[in-house]
């Protein structure tokens, strides 16, 4: 199981609709910027529960999933408790 | 041409999409419940785990808690689960335009039209089944079948996350076996009716003549032998038809026992607003006014009247409903539920025949009274008008019967 977290996100969105996430603002305010958006398509997450539209990016060299739930972001964090 | 139906069920619906959500949930035995307080207190949907300690849905909490103390009951959401059922049926109208909801978390699909271009109808299936998983999370059983009776019958057979095929070649060995209730409108009674006559499985429901079976149940008995015997013919609906209405109604458990006719008059107002309301946004007129009432041993009566002239107004049918309950109920118990339908329906813009006695000008103010406290309403807010007698008691009428899921018949 993982952790929900919400995130805030900085993201462009481009004439025909479509929404380019540029960085994730985490919990306590460091800035990770998304090198790249590899996938986009509406998914479930079963780790953090919730669904939504699955981005998988790249993130400082390693991929990560961040899902937009209506209208806020969430990504599934390690459970560090 | 052979049709091809898909009835997709979604698998412990109100339940699921609490799992998935509430991750921790998933390893306990969990059941979704409606509020104690409010008096809604059964088992709306359960997991697995509490399945497994006999827990049945339709169960009170307090039965459901003695059978597994440990049970986690978790409060509805209601608007989570219709954001949930139109997602999933967003994705069956990826594949086809008929697709004809039978409640919040089942529907049928007709994708005849779509075989060319998706595959075989088990090939589908399979696909809304992924689809639904991968997306959604939560699972669909689906039943595929030439027509809705057996189809839904099929989405029964294999739970959850399956497809069932059946198909005119194996419909004898898969069908025939069931047991009556399986079939779509056999209910309790029925399901009586039949032992009676010595049938417990489909397969002699379908071997039976259908003259004896029109005989002994009517209409009903036809239509249960097509059933039984695959010639089910009903369309499935497309997606932007609407079925007409035939009746509109309310009906609501109460906070308290109901005990003094005042109280009832509460519960009427508010029922009788609501309805009112429901009817003229329709653009209809009811000629028949009826009135349910549930005590608190649960046992349950109806009193219905008919209406010298159609009519929309509020006034008319709260007056209804209270002459139809001072008449027919004797407070031999305190009451638990209380509710009011209309049916009869006929278009507002049907002429309407007056008579010597009804002042026109007298219906025609009451007209633009209704109407014009619907639009302040919804422009402001519910409580923006509300008749001086509903705050007398705000717990007893402080509920809201619009906002109900609403059920919905096969015929």
């Amino acid at each position: 199981m993982a952790r929900k977290v919400y995130v805030t996100v900085n993201a462009t969105f481009d004439p025909e609709g479509s929404i380019h996430p540029q960085y994730v603002i985490w919990e306590n305010g460091t800035r990770f910027p998304i090198d790249q958006v590899f996938d986009v398509r509406p998914a479930a997450s079963l780790r953090a529960g919730g669904a939504g539209i699955r981005y998988t990016c790249g993130i400082r060299g390693s991929v990560s999933y961040l899902f937009l739930e209506g209208t806020r972001w969430f990504v599934e964090a390690k459970n560090t408790g | 041409m052979e049709r091809c139906i898909l009835h997709v069920d979604c698998n412990c619906f109100y339940a699921s999409v609490e799992m998935l959500h509430r991750p921790e949930t998933r390893e306990v035995p969990m059941a979704v419940g409606g509020s104690e307080e409010r008096r809604h207190g059964i088992i709306l949907a359960k997991n697995d785990l509490a399945k497994k300690c006999g827990i049945s849905t339709a169960e009170p909490l307090w039965s459901a808690r003695q059978k597994c103390p440990e049970l986690l009951i978790i409060p509805p959401n209601f608007p989570l689960y219709l954001d949930f059922s139109r997602r999933v049926k967003k994705i069956f109208s990826d594949y086809t335009d008929q697709v004809e909801s039978f409640g919040i978390d089942e529907a049928w699909l007709d994708v005849t039209g779509s075989i060319q271009l998706f595959g075989s109808g088990e090939h589908i299936a399979h696909e809304i089944r992924q689809r639904v998983k991968q997306e959604l999370g939560i699972t669909v059983s689906v039943g595929v079948s030439w027509n809705k009776v057996f189809a839904k019958l099929g989405s029964d057979l294999k739970k959850p996350d399956a497809v069932t095929m059946v198909t005119p070649e194996n419909y004898q060995a898969v069908v025939c076996p069931l047991p009556v209730n399986a079939l779509l409108y056999v209910g309790r009674s029925t399901e009586k009716k039949l032992g009676q006559l010595g049938i417990h499985t489909i397969g002699q429901l379908a071997q039976m003549s259908c003259e004896f079976l029109r005989g002994k149940f009517g209409k009903t008995g036809e239509l249960l032998w097509s059933y039984a015997n695959g010639l089910d013919t009903s369309p499935v609906a497309h997606q932007d038809e609407r079925a007409p209405i035939k009746s509109i109604g309310n009906s609501t458990t109460t906070i308290r026992d109901i005990t003094t006719p005042e109280e009832a008059r509460l519960v009427f107002t508010v029922l009788a607003e609501s309805v009112g309301t429901r009817l003229r946004e329709q653009g209809l007129f009811c000629r028949t006014i009826s009135i349910s009432t549930r005590t608190v041993k649960l046992s349950r009566t109806e009193h219905q009247c008919t209406l010298s002239r159609p009519s929309n107004e509020t006034r008319t049918i709260l007056q209804t409903a209270l002459a139809l309950f001072t008449q027919g109920y004797s407070w031999n118990h305190p009451l638990r539920s209380l509710g009011i339908q209309l049916s009869g329906l006929t278009a507002a813009s049907d002429p309407l025949q007056l008579d010597l006695f009804t002042d026109p000008a007298d219906l025609l103010r009451q007209s633009q009274l209704d109407r014009t406290v619907d639009q302040v309403r919804k422009r402001f807010g519910k409580a923006s008008v509300l008749r001086a007698s509903i705050l007398l008691d705000p717990a007893l009428t402080g509920f809201d019967p619009k906002h109900q899921i609403q059920t919905i018949g096969f015929h």
